[in-house]
């Protein structure tokens, strides 16, 4: 049996995380691991929604070590919930806010730890082959699809990561995110990077541009901020003075190169974007100021299956489509050209139009409904759905709180038009420039018109 | 609510009906409903692109300090009374 260690540093005096201002060394982290884990019940899955990210990362290994498995749900509604549960029956929710109101079984994350340390304590080793984590896209038909991920497999891309970042093994670095723990992105690059790159995350989730500065302030050099295009915009029109930063990563969405050398000049520090999806993990790197070609982490390989490219190699245990329009330029590089049609993502949130129909439609009242995606105006700007409805017996407010409850807010449709029919063609398809020109019609118009209902 | 706050909140609900494109008029929008989730219905990125208008046009930079990251933005009151207390212009 191969193992891998949990954590990867050196000594248990090393520091795993910063929070508050305080560090915790390795040896405090596997106590609290050790004692967490000696409350968590039966059950073999965890929804672990810990908003502190050390928390998440307690919580993360405490379930490692009882050999559960941590799920990864695209969004927390109530109709995900119910669907983790129709996954698996044992599953319950481990969280540290105390209005907590996911409808499952809850363990509130303790409030105060032990401060004894045991003694004579290792670092444990953890089966390659074991499961540690399954991570859901949100599906066509209202299912979320599964992907697990073995301990070997993440280990294994978050450690080609690192030495494609060039983090050096004798420099412990700080990891401050933007990002939840919960997303793919935030999951493999503020926490699973710093356990297996010997470096330390910082706990905190800051929000406004003021809190990320103040967080950078309090986390200790050298430091990689681990952002989105979102908010990196926003933190260069706040213009506050930023502490040095040694690196800047981006991803869920690509970033424009103006934006990169706008980042790159202001942070005084080199900008990597990464490119990735919750079936692949992340699988290219590239510096957008300076090349527009994304270059393939070590190992991984594209190759051209009918209609898809599909990425396999490396950490990439089997074979997967990608569901990106892709250029290959040579083996280790190619080209972005946007997303496959149907596929949405916004500000990091992925779903497909089919889903979001499918939801759509599934409102008692509904009798047909389709979203739109608008074109997207700028890379650095987050584009919202529309969509148009025939629902008579619904008002606008009724048909959002019940699309609440199914999907995730980001994708709430504004405006969302309430039309006599939708312009399907004989086949009953509904084509994209004919709601397009149904939408604009409606936009056009006087919004007070009789109607014409909107999202507010 | 302090008696000059109520200009103030007209003008901060200006602010994000422009900056967010919402088809509420300024005076439907209920003081005390929640701007975030349901209620007026705005999400973290709507959130994030309001707090930058704010911070421009009364010169502060609003933090949430590890607290709930939306309770500023808990109703169009307190979003009011965050400005009033740490505007500079």
């Amino acid at each position: 049996m191969r193992t891998l260690p949990l954590v990867t540093h050196t000594s248990l005096d090393e520091t795993v995380a910063w929070r508050k201002g305080t560090a915790i060394s390795v040896e405090k982290f596997l106590t609290d691991v050790a004692y967490l884990a000696a409350l968590l019940p039966h059950g073999k899955h965890v929804l672990n929604i810990c908003r502190d990210r050390y928390h998440f990362m307690v919580g993360l290994a405490a379930a490692i070590i009882s050999n559960k498995v941590s799920l990864l749900p695209p969004t927390h509604t109530p109709e995900m919930v119910q669907q983790l549960q129709a996954f698996s029956a044992d599953v319950f929710c481990l969280h540290d806010n105390d209005d907590c109101d996911i409808a499952l079984p809850q363990l509130r994350y303790p409030v105060v730890m032990p401060e004894h340390h045991s003694v004579n304590m290792t670092i444990p080793q953890i089966d390659a082959q074991q499961l540690v984590a399954i991570v859901f896209t949100s599906g066509s038909t209202g299912a979320p699809n599964p992907y697990s991920k073995s301990w070997g497999s993440l280990v294994q891309n978050v450690q080609a990561q690192s030495s494609r970042l060039g983090l050096s093994a004798n420099i412990n670095y700080s990891i401050i995110g933007t990002i939840p723990p919960q997303h793919m992105y935030g999951f493999e690059s503020t926490v699973l990077l710093p356990l297996q790159s010997g470096n330390a995350l910082s706990s905190a989730q800051p929000f406004y541009p003021a809190d990320i500065c103040s967080t950078l302030e309090a986390t200790p050099s050298p430091r990689i901020l681990v952002s989105t295009p979102l908010h990196l915009r926003l933190l260069l029109e706040a213009k506050l003075k930023l502490p040095e930063l040694a690196l800047v990563l981006s991803a869920t969405a690509p970033l424009s190169t103006s934006l990169a050398h706008k980042v790159e000049a202001s942070c005084k520090a080199p900008l990597l974007e990464i490119y990735g999806s919750t079936e692949t993990g992340q699988i290219a790197t590239r510096r957008t100021a300076q090349a527009m070609e994304w270059q393939l982490l070590p190992e991984v390989r594209l190759t051209q299956h009918g209609e898809h490219i599909w990425a396999e190699g490396g950490h990439v245990e089997t074979s997967v489509p990608l569901n990106d329009i892709i250029e290959t330029v040579d083996l280790e590089h190619f080209l972005l050209h946007g997303r496959t049609q149907d596929l949405i993502n916004i500000a990091g949130k992925r779903s497909s139009l089919a889903n979001l129909n499918h939801h759509l439609n599934a409102v008692e009242g509904v009798i047909d409904g389709a979203f739109f995606m608008p074109d997207e105006v700028s890379h650095d700007h987050v584009t919202r759905l529309s969509a148009c409805v025939v629902a008579p017996s619904l008002t606008a407010s009724t048909l959002l709180t019940a699309l609440r409850v199914r999907i995730d807010p980001v994708f709430l449709p504004r405006p969302l038009l309430f039309v006599e029919s939708l312009p399907r063609n004989s086949t009953g398809k509904l084509p994209r420039d004919a709601l397009q020109k149904l939408i604009a019609g409606y936009i056009g118009q006087d919004i007070g018109s009789a109607g014409l209902k909107n999202t507010r | 609510m302090i008696e000059n706050n109520s200009t103030l909140q007209l003008e901060v609900a200006e602010l994000m009906v422009q900056a967010l494109n919402l088809d509420t008029a300024v005076a439907e929008i209920d003081p005390d409903a929640p701007l975030y989730g349901d209620g007026l219905g705005l999400d973290s990125i709507d959130i994030l692109e309001v707090a930058l208008v704010i911070s421009k046009r009364y010169g502060l930079q609003l933090k949430a300090d590890s607290e709930d990251n939306h309770r500023i933005f808990s109703s169009l009151r307190n979003l009011t009374d965050y400005v009033a207390t740490h505007k500079t212009k």
